[in-house]
């Protein structure tokens, strides 16, 4: 059964199209990343799924129902917010029952929902706190809380890391993906980072422009983008892209592979000259500068001697090259 | 503080000194009108710089003003005006500067700039049209009256100042309320007046003070014995031949009790700030 459909939902703000004719299914228990750059229309999307914006064209059905001219608090959905948007007024305990006291939960079962919540979240020491009393990582627990204690038919996560710092961010993420397998649930999330996207999704969605570039599992973008957009937005460091000689060689107007499918090399074909070198103890990262000014990144998963100026030779990994068309888009052996 | 350089100190001392020296030219009248309502007639005139003497004080200006004339009524009146255009001028400035900030429609920006409008155009060059309207409406020499004509001398600067503090208000907030299931005036009630509450007590007091101030609207609309306020009531005394100071000066004097109390109620809100911990 599908929780969402998206079909052909447009989006227009005065003259700008923001959203041009997205559609998506996502499957019970999916977990579906939107990701892409600032601007590209995701978070739009995620906020006519709640019903916060009222699309221009198209429809939204989410666990079979049409949604189009449902308020958002019946749309069987829940949301966790960036800034996290928590009650000031209301204690830990005040904003997670919030909606359910306006849905008309009587109270034994919001407390036993709660207390159910905060044991998953590790929160109980914190229910009679209020949110000014908190810290960054708590206010994001809470705020997940919120959310699951509506047991809705649909999580809606827009960007909730960005305002944590690096470790607690890493450590947000894993509760996440653990809390995504405890409870089976449905769950869309945005974000603008593509490790977030990676380590998190069953299927990501790549949006650029208003439009969809590509949806897949994550490692088959990694492994076979659509595009240039696709393969340039999923991986770090980003793929190298190649023209003139390397790509008409190749047959194609960009040939594009990753900085840890080029191996240096002394029989290599590609002949270059270290312009920087990055030494990060797991990694070295080379940017080397080939004969004809084209500039790649090269990953070598080790410490290396090699220096800045050093001459070097590199070679491809077979197979994984990416050839992609004058159009931008992937050419594939038929 | 002993290790701050020369030079920022003698800053420091010149920015203390002209503070000091404004705030000794804004006190001091008020310093003499206090004082002098405590001296008798002669005192007044002989030395009006000096404060009380025990052979000069004298409360008769309060015997008189307590005496012979309806003080406390005027009192109650004009308290009733304040506190009654405060009330709605506060309600419908946050409710406009909520749809002004919050809602996308037709027109926005040109309703935001004519209510902006009233802060430039003075309310009283209409006051003849206002009369006119008043008598028709039989509201003369009655408290709504003035209540109805402060809130509209209100409204502006309140929708000013506060669409741009609500512009301020986390939209996740808002929408937090929305997917919960609060309505509209729910979310504006308990989510986003709280928050802007620092800017509710800037305008209620910016907006307090010349209506209790305000001599020409009660003289115009409501002279009545029955509807004069404080400042219509002192006026009393001012004599066209004789004039009798002390009880001005004390009646005057009183006028600035219950707007001080006021002030101080809502100047700790000013301070207070806004709540923290609603986001990030």
């Amino acid at each position: 059964m599908h929780s969402l459909k998206l079909t052909r939902i447009v989006k227009t703000f005065g003259q700008v199209e923001v959203l041009k004719g997205v559609d998506l299914e996502v499957e019970t228990g999916e977990f579906v990343v939107f990701v892409g750059p600032s601007g590209c229309g995701k978070s739009t999307l995620m906020r006519i799924i709640a019903g916060l914006e009222t699309q221009t064209s198209g429809t939204v059905e989410i666990g079979g129902r049409n949604v189009d001219a449902t308020v958002p608090a019946r749309r069987g959905i829940a949301m966790v917010f960036q800034s996290y948007a928590l009650y000031p007024h209301l204690t830990v305990a005040g904003n997670m029952t919030l909606a359910l006291k306006e849905d008309g939960v009587p109270k034994a079962e919001r407390e036993a929902r709660v207390e159910k919540a905060a044991g998953l979240l590790q929160l109980s020491p914190l229910l009679k706190r209020r949110p000014a009393e908190l810290s960054g990582g708590q206010r994001q627990r809470v705020a997940i809380g919120r959310a699951i204690v509506r047991e809705p038919t649909l999580f809606l996560f827009d960007e909730p890391l960005s305002n944590l710092d690096a470790a607690l961010r890493v450590a947000t993420r894993l509760e996440i993906a653990k809390l995504h397998r405890t409870l089976g649930a449905t769950m869309i999330y945005v974000t603008h980072d593509q490790i977030e996207a990676m380590t998190l999704a069953d299927r990501i969605v790549v949006l650029n422009g208003g439009t969809v570039q590509q949806v897949g599992r994550p490692i088959d973008l990694y492994n076979r983008p659509d595009n240039l957009f696709v393969a340039g937005f999923i991986g770090s460091p980003k793929m190298n892209f190649l023209t003139k000689r390397f790509a008409e060689e190749a047959g194609a107007a960009t040939l594009g592979v990753r900085p840890e499918h080029l191996k240096v090399d002394p029989a290599g074909a590609w002949a270059g000259t270290v312009r920087h070198a990055e030494h990060l103890g797991s990694d070295t990262y080379l940017y080397v500068v080939l004969e004809d000014g084209q500039e790649v990144t090269v990953r070598i998963p080790e410490e290396t001697p090699i220096a800045v100026d050093d001459a070097v030779r590199l070679s491809p990994l077979p197979g994984r090259l990416h050839r992609f068309g004058a159009d931008g888009l992937a050419l594939r052996a038929a | 503080m002993s290790t701050r350089a020369p030079t920022q100190r003698f800053r420091l001392a010149l920015v203390h000194l002209a503070l000091i020296a404004y705030a000794l030219i804004s006190v001091l009248p008020v310093l003499v009108v206090v004082m002098n309502s405590f001296k008798t007639r002669r005192a007044i005139f002989n030395a009006p710089l000096e404060p009380p003497l025990p052979s000069t004080a004298s409360l008769a200006g309060y015997r008189t003003v307590i005496t012979q004339s309806d003080f406390l009524l005027y009192f109650q009146n004009s308290l009733v005006v304040t506190i009654g255009s405060l009330f709605f001028v506060l309600l419908f400035g946050a409710m406009a500067a909520f749809a002004l900030s919050e809602y996308r429609f037709k027109l926005n920006t040109f309703l935001g700039l004519f209510l902006a409008l009233g802060i430039m155009v003075p309310i009283r060059l209409g006051t003849v049209a206002i009369l006119q309207m008043m008598v028709s409406a039989g509201l003369v020499n009655t408290l709504t009256a003035l209540v109805l004509v402060y809130t509209a001398q209100g409204l502006p600067l309140a929708v000013f100042i506060l669409s741009e503090f609500m512009r301020n208000v986390s939209d996740d907030l808002k929408n937090a309320g929305r997917i919960d299931g609060l309505s509209e005036y729910r979310i504006f009630f308990v989510l986003v007046l709280p928050l802007v509450r620092p800017a509710l007590a800037t305008v209620a007091v910016f907006t307090m003070i010349p209506i209790w101030n305000d001599l020409w609207f009660p003289l115009i609309l409501a002279p009545g014995e029955s509807t004069k306020t404080v400042t219509l009531g002192a006026q009393i005394f001012l004599g066209q031949f004789v004039t009798n100071w002390e009880a001005v000066l004390s009646a005057l004097s009183l006028a600035i009790l219950p707007i001080l109390v006021l002030y101080l109620l809502f100047s700790r809100q000013l301070i207070r700030g806004i709540t923290a911990g609603a986001v990030k």
